[in-house]
């Protein structure tokens, strides 16, 4: 059964999952010694997805897939014609740029969803990457946080643009649901309302 | 001071319904200790020796008296009767039960309190100085921005869960007293060219394992832009800080890596998106939280009191206490008064349910039902009658709060430590205590004059060691404990890290190492200097010397 919860016309429910999630096969290196390690990873300009990988992870012929960020880019060309008919998502990790995915794809509408892998629950850069996909990019399709995604995330999930959660899989999604609401008049501006409690209110003089 | 609205009140009971179910799905198995850790952490929840330690907020160290009789019920209720107030102007609770803590933040709900964001990987209680709105020397109240700055960070989403834990401080004077350069960030309010509000930004300052005084990143912001100036320096921090080791976790260490510059230049990149955006403060929203802050209604009285001049005349006593605890205020006929919270011998900062009270009377007997709370761990009246410090005096003094010690040796910033703390290397209230005991007399203790003198049970510096006059810490060499001393560290404008005198010294030669260091002050001043001025000037040289020599000629 899908553990994925779905906000569609602001209801949340439990959903299908009608995407296959491509993944990158397995490092030669090990891969934990970069991982987080954003700073050293910038200013050396080291990747932590060889080209190998890239060329060996496997794409399914048919049907509608979330490839990696490298692979999208990398291997563009063979998916031209499954981005257009609306076929192809993209997912990244929460240390992977942005900007990397804008250069190859100006226009992230022709993307019917993006999702972003978060490792471990307390790494907090998906919601940056959430907030900057929306704010500054302007996207407005499918949003989903999969990985270490559990309940205590949703609320903040959801104030950062997400839209989809893949609860982790030994937690309950339908109880998830219920955090969603665990407050309802957040003080400050963000992406699923930008203005903050001082311009939604009266409060007073 | 700040009163809450619905919205207020609402956002805190619906975080204790939250985090009354966090508690219980732990309980019931359904988080493991892991998952656990950081939901209870960004609610104050601490695991540590002999019990949970739950740290209560005190934004920006306002309190009322309502407020803190409820934390002494609080206290007596579900502790031991006592509380200890932090460096960051907060009360820690050190014995609750893990099963009461979700009966207790309902508790504090009910007098508008909580322990959101007291701990936990996210943006802290914001603290600023003592004597906000009511020092000679202000500016700028930044009360109101403070307040509005708890609002944005209160459980902002997209800052949920930082790379490390995150301080801000705001201050409005000539004079710092928020150690705003020992920040993560640091806003320091004053007026403009044009007579308009402006803030100076600092970013990247912090003790810790690695202290590092805070960098300008921008001279003049308008006020307006306070929020979405931060969100754009902690957006670029939570982004590139660093995830893979939480010694090199704070922002300090990634303006460091980066370099200030280009530091900014990424700050200033990103807020061109966000200025002018959603979260720009409106002058209607200043206003409004502004009005929470007005002046008390002061009554017209002369500068002078009769009775008061007669009583420093008359009784020597008061006139030490006055000279040490009482501070200028700038409304006529009044002053603030610190209620020292370290009597010699006992814990620094702590307090008792029944001091608690206690102080809850005096503050509606003597000072509009408010009080402060310090980062150097004491308490604060506000606004008392230059003619009512004497009634005040003696009934502080049958509390046990009138000790005449206000930044003096004796009023030491001190971490709970070893006893306490599991983070700690080190045992750091005793080293307190026996230094006080060293120092119990108190003409020898005026002599000395003006000192700071703080003690850190481990490099976290929850005592702000760093930025002692004297700073001591804790430290384990092969399992048992040992303290390394340094000198000339100050917070304040021209505040400096202190440098370490040599090798460490074991717990029993600590208070004659103190003494030493004060014999070689005494010898070698001005007649104007203080401890800190003589240091900086002569330097840490003749001290080590003095400090050392016995090992030395017993060599």
């Amino acid at each position: 059964m899908s553990n994925l919860v779905k906000i569609e016309n602001g209801v949340a429910a439990l959903a299908n999952d009608d995407w296959t999630l491509v993944k990158l096969p397995e490092a030669q290196t090990e891969e934990r010694i970069q991982a987080g390690k954003v700073v050293l990873f910038k200013l050396t300009g080291e990747s932590t997805i060889t080209e190998e990988q890239i060329a060996n992870t496997v794409i399914p012929a048919t049907g509608k897939i979330i490839v990696p960020l490298s692979v999208f880019v990398e291997r563009n060309a063979e998916l031209e014609s499954r981005i257009a008919n609306g076929e192809v998502g993209v997912w990244l990790a929460t240390h992977e740029l942005l900007e990397y995915l804008i250069q190859q794809q100006a226009d992230l509408n022709v993307l019917p969803i993006i999702a972003v892998f978060v490792e471990r629950f307390a790494d907090g850069r998906i919601f940056s990457i959430g907030t900057l996909l929306r704010t500054r990019y302007g996207f407005k399709n499918e949003l989903r946080a999969f990985g270490d995604v559990l309940r205590d995330q949703l609320f903040f999930l959801k104030r950062s643009g997400f839209t989809s959660f893949m609860v982790r899989q030994d937690r309950s999604a339908q109880e998830a649901i219920a955090s969603l609401n665990d407050f309802s008049k957040p003080y400050q501006g963000a992406v699923d309302e930008p203005q903050p409690v001082f311009k939604r209110y009266n409060r007073g003089v | 001071m700040y009163k809450y609205d619905e919205i207020d009140q609402q956002i805190v009971d619906e975080r204790v319904a939250q985090y009354r179910d966090q508690v219980r799905r732990y309980l019931a198995g359904e988080l493991s200790e892991d998952e656990f850790r950081p939901l209870r952490l960004q609610n104050g929840l601490y695991i540590q020796r002999h019990a949970p330690m739950l740290r209560i907020a005190v934004p920006y160290g306002m309190l009322s008296s309502k407020q803190l009789r409820k934390l002494g019920d609080i206290a007596q209720k579900y502790d031991r009767s006592y509380g200890h107030f932090s460096t960051r102007q907060n009360l820690q609770l050190n014995w609750p039960k893990l099963e009461d803590t979700p009966d207790i933040l309902a508790e504090l709900a009910t007098v508008q309190m909580h322990a959101i964001q007291t701990s936990g990987n996210c943006i802290r209680n914001i603290t600023t100085d003592q004597f906000v709105g009511i020092a000679p020397d202000e500016v700028i109240d930044p009360r109101a921005m403070a307040e509005i700055i708890r609002q944005w960070s209160t459980f902002h989403p997209e800052f949920a869960l930082l790379p490390r834990k995150f301080k801000i401080a705001v201050s409005g004077t000539k004079q710092d007293r928020a150690i705003v350069q020992a920040h993560d960030i640091g806003l320091e309010f004053y007026t403009d060219n044009n007579n308009n509000v402006a803030v100076k930004v600092w970013v990247g300052g912090g003790l810790g394992r690695t202290p590092i005084l805070g960098s300008v990143i921008r001279e003049h912001l308008d006020w307006q832009h306070a929020l979405t100036y931060c969100e754009a320096i902690i957006r670029v921090y939570n982004l590139h800080g660093r995830r893979d080791n939480m010694y090199k976790a704070r922002i300090k260490i990634l303006t460091k890596a980066l370099g200030i510059n280009e530091f900014r230049n990424q700050v200033e990149a990103e807020w061109t998106h966000l200025k002018d955006g959603p979260n720009t403060i409106t002058e209607a929203e200043l206003a409004r939280v502004a009005k929470h802050f007005d002046p008390m209604p002061y009554e017209n009285l002369s500068a002078h009191d009769a009775s008061f001049d007669a009583a420093i005349a008359s009784n020597p006593a008061f006139a030490a206490w006055v000279k040490r605890c009482v501070h200028v205020h700038k409304q006529p006929g009044y002053r603030a008064v610190t209620l020292s919270l370290k009597p010699h011998g006992q814990a620094p900062g702590d307090i008792t349910s029944e001091q608690m009270w206690a102080v809850a009377d005096l503050a509606d007997e003597f000072s509009f039902g408010e009080l402060r709370s310090s980062h150097e761990q004491n308490l604060i009246l506000a606004d008392v009658k230059l003619a009512d410090l004497y009634k005040l005096w003696e009934k502080a003094r049958a509390q046990g709060l009138a000790t005449p010690n206000i930044g003096l040796l004796t009023d030491i910033i001190c971490c709970p430590g070893g006893d306490f703390c599991s983070l700690a290397n080190a045992k750091s209230i005793p080293i307190a205590q026996a230094i006080q005991m060293q120092f119990d007399d108190l003409d020898y203790l005026h002599d000395i004059g003006d000192i700071e003198l703080n003690i850190s049970g481990c490099m976290n510096a929850c005592g702000h060691h760093h930025v002692g006059h004297i700073g001591i810490l804790g430290v384990d060499k092969d399992g048992s404990e040992w303290y390394q001393v340094s000198i000339g560290g100050k917070q304040g404008n021209d505040a400096s890290l202190g440098s370490v005198i040599g090798r460490a010294f074991s717990a029993e030669e600590m208070p004659g190492v103190i003494q030493k260091l004060i014999e070689v002050y005494i010898q070698q001043r001005t007649p104007e200097e203080r401890f800190i001025d003589t240091v900086r000037r002569i330097g840490a040289p003749p001290f080590k010397a003095h400090v050392y020599a016995k090992n030395e000629v017993a060599a």
